[in-house]
């Protein structure tokens, strides 16, 4: 794959008027932002039809800084805005970015109805086990044992796995990456933002200030080593026995598939419903 | 364009249904609903016509989503309503609040029915005054309308999108368990017999990088709705004129909220809606809302023919609230009797108004039961 260079792509789509960021040094979010992009871009998707959704929390922030249309809403619902968005216009992409917090915590109901009904959307979903806007409280991704100032002792409640949860409910696709993962990050993205239906690119995602600092991991490459440490490609951990993959993340993709999406559904029932009433043949 | 139900003729219909209808008629092509008690047939109603007219019904999975999936509905640039009930409500003041906070036009309807909590689901209250009016934090304003028969209902959710439009804010539809389920003769017009209002759109790509400014001078933006290529971006943060978050400033802050609170406050004439019975030579007034103003009307004639000099003043807007109306009646009249369905929700709002101009007195019943005449002339008589 041909790479084009960092500066033309945030020259693209950044608002100039919004850097800098608010982002720490050593956050993996502009990473998994910049993947995202860069699908944009390799896809040729017309900015004008895509509109960002996004909750609360730092990954939240991301709609602010790329000029697209954009709804940055209220803490867990961005999922649920969009449903409105892209049933009242069909015509519109729509990628929610959120964070863990945001989309398994107090958004964990939005999240599995919008994949149930399988809402065309893409989420890019930032995964850094931890509540990185209001300073470090354990997230519901949260390993156990991981500390977080909610859970000063070690976190004692058992994690989502968030993409498990993303393919029982019935999602066209979900795949899994750390943001160092580049290559496979990016391509995941295209493949979700080309699906119709609900699509799920997660990424764990260095916090090292809000995270790291708590967890005795203080830069990302400290991070990047546990990451290297706890993830399991797929394929390898399908031939590992479950006592080996306690505490590991797998990653990789999870499903792939192609279920009708929401829009096609109720374009469907609007002409069942017509013709039950007689309006059309 | 074909309707599912006739028009320009009366039907016999119940006032959830008439909330429906009329909202069809107003343009609304989105609704996102959750189940509940006495609100329920508003979304029947709106499940079987919205496919048919091309719009979209969807049942989320509570009201936090209901209210979202409108605003969400609302900045593509159709006209979304939803509809609840107290507890429901509720949970619709976070993103009530949103959508104040990002003037996004959208029609929300609360059948009151006994509260606090599940209370009493099939029967009917007013509890929800002043959540309806304060119910989300912060400083804010909203339009509060409040019909007190079914052609209220129908004549109201019209005027409801009209507003909401017109100003580009939430218009919350208070009614109750009443009116929801009693049926009454209805006139549905032709859709060019009512003024139908529609939002104002960015006239130039320069007009569109403002959409919380106030380039027109009125207070209400031109909404740069989604897709169209103005790249605008909506946050609940306090934000600047171009929508960029300046969440420390307090100037920022100060002229966004103020500027919000004033589009309405400046068009109170407009807004402000009431009904006066019998007030201009009247010692003794009466000021309800919805249904129990039906009780009141009748108690007016009774005390007539008793020699009471008796007035109503039924509102049919409760917010923004017109006190110095009231004010100027207290100045005139002895005695303000406020019945209504709470233990005193509405009368904090006139005793304020009346400024203690005049003695003002509750007449609380709650339980379920609307007022009869005959409660609100006793109390009056003494
Ligand atoms: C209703 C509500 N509850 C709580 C908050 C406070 N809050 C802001 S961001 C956040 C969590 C963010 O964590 P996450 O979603 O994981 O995103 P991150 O900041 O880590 O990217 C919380 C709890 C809020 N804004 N709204
Ligand atoms: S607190 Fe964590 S998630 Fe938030 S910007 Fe800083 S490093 Fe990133």
């Amino acid at each position: 794959m041909y790479l084009k260079s960092a500066y033309e792509i945030r020259d693209k789509y950044l608002r100039k008027d919004m850097l800098p960021t608010i982002f720490c040094p050593g956050c993996g979010i502009g990473s998994a932002l910049q993947y995202t992009l860069r699908a944009i871009d390799d896809l040729g998707l017309n900015p004008d039809e895509i509109v960002w959704v996004s909750g609360i929390g730092c990954s939240s922030r991301v709609p602010g800084f790329v000029n697209f249309d954009g709804l940055h809403t209220t803490h867990g619902r961005a999922l649920a805005f969009a449903t409105g968005i892209k049933l009242a216009n069909p015509d519109l992409k729509i990628i929610a970015f959120m964070g863990d917090g945001d989309a398994a915590a107090i958004g964990g109901n939005h999240f599995i109805h919008a994949i149930r009904r399988n809402l065309d959307v893409t989420v890019i979903l930032i995964n850094n086990f931890t509540y990185g806007m209001t300073g470090g409280q354990v997230a519901p991704t949260a390993l156990k044992g991981l500390r977080g100032t909610t859970a000063p002792y070690g976190q004692f409640e058992n994690p989502f796995d968030i993409a498990d949860l993303a393919v029982s409910a019935g999602a066209n696709y979900v795949a899994r990456w750390s943001v160092f993962n580049y290559l496979q990050g990016i391509n995941s993205i295209k493949k979700a933002l080309n699906k119709e239906g609900f699509t799920l690119v997660e990424f764990l995602s260095p916090c090292p200030i809000s995270f790291g600092r708590r967890n005795r991991m203080k830069t990302a490459p400290e991070l990047l080593r546990w990451y290297q440490k706890i993830t399991v490609p797929l394929a390898k951990a399908k031939k590992m026995p479950p006592e080996e993959l306690e505490g590991k993340i797998v990653i990789g993709e999870f499903a792939d598939r192609d279920r009708p999406g929401l829009v096609r559904e109720y374009e469907a029932y609007k002409r069942r419903a017509k013709k039950m009433m007689g309006w059309e043949e | 364009m074909r309707y599912p139900f006739p028009v320009g003729r009366s039907d016999f219909i119940q006032g959830d249904e008439a909330i429906a209808r009329a909202a069809i008629l107003a343009g609304c092509r989105f609704y996102a609903g959750y189940p509940i008690t006495p609100a329920s047939e508003i979304f029947e109603a709106m499940a079987i016509y919205m496919p048919l007219v091309d719009g979209v019904s969807i049942q989320m999975e509570d009201e936090l989503a209901s209210m979202a999936a409108i605003i969400g509905a609302s900045w593509t640039g159709t006209k979304a309503m939803t509809a609840t009930s107290g507890p429901g409500f509720s949970l619709m003041q976070e993103n009530l609040g949103y959508a104040i906070m990002t003037e996004t036009p959208v029609v929300v309807v609360d059948v009151q029915r006994g509260g606090p909590s599940t209370g009493q689901p099939t029967l009917a209250a007013q509890g929800d005054i002043m959540q309806a009016i304060w119910g989300t934090h912060g400083d804010h304003s909203l339009i509060v309308l409040s019909p007190s028969t079914v052609q209220e209902a129908f004549d109201f959710t019209i005027r409801a999108f009209n507003l909401a439009e017109k100003y580009r804010t939430p218009v919350v539809l208070l009614t109750d368990a009443e009116i929801a389920h009693m049926r009454e003769r209805v006139y549905i017009p032709q859709p060019g017999e009512v003024e139908i209002i529609d939002r104002k759109l960015p006239a130039s790509e320069e007009e569109a990088k403002f959409p919380f400014g106030d380039i027109h001078g009125d207070g209400v933006p031109p909404m740069p709705i989604f897709g169209k290529g103005y790249r605008t971006y909506v946050t609940g943060l306090t934000h600047d004129e171009r929508g960029r978050p300046k969440t420390v400033d307090a100037e920022v802050h100060e002229k966004l909220i103020r500027r919000i609170i004033e589009k309405l406050e400046h068009n109170r004439e407009d807004i402000i809606s009431y009904d006066a019975f019998e007030l201009d030579d009247a010692e003794v007034a009466i000021i309800s809302t919805g249904i129990v103003s039906r009780s009141a009307v009748r108690a007016v004639k009774i005390l007539r023919e008793r020699g009471v000099k008796a007035g109503l003043l039924k509102l049919n807007t409760i917010w923004p609230f017109d006190f110095d109306m009231i004010e100027e009646l207290a100045e005139r009249v002895r005695k303000i009797y406020v019945p209504e369905m709470n233990l005193g929700q509405l009368y904090h709002l006139v005793k304020e108004g009346a400024n203690g101009k005049a003695e003002v007195e509750l007449i609380a019943k709650i339980g379920g039961e609307v007022h009869t005449p005959m409660e609100i002339v006793e109390r009056v008589v003494g």
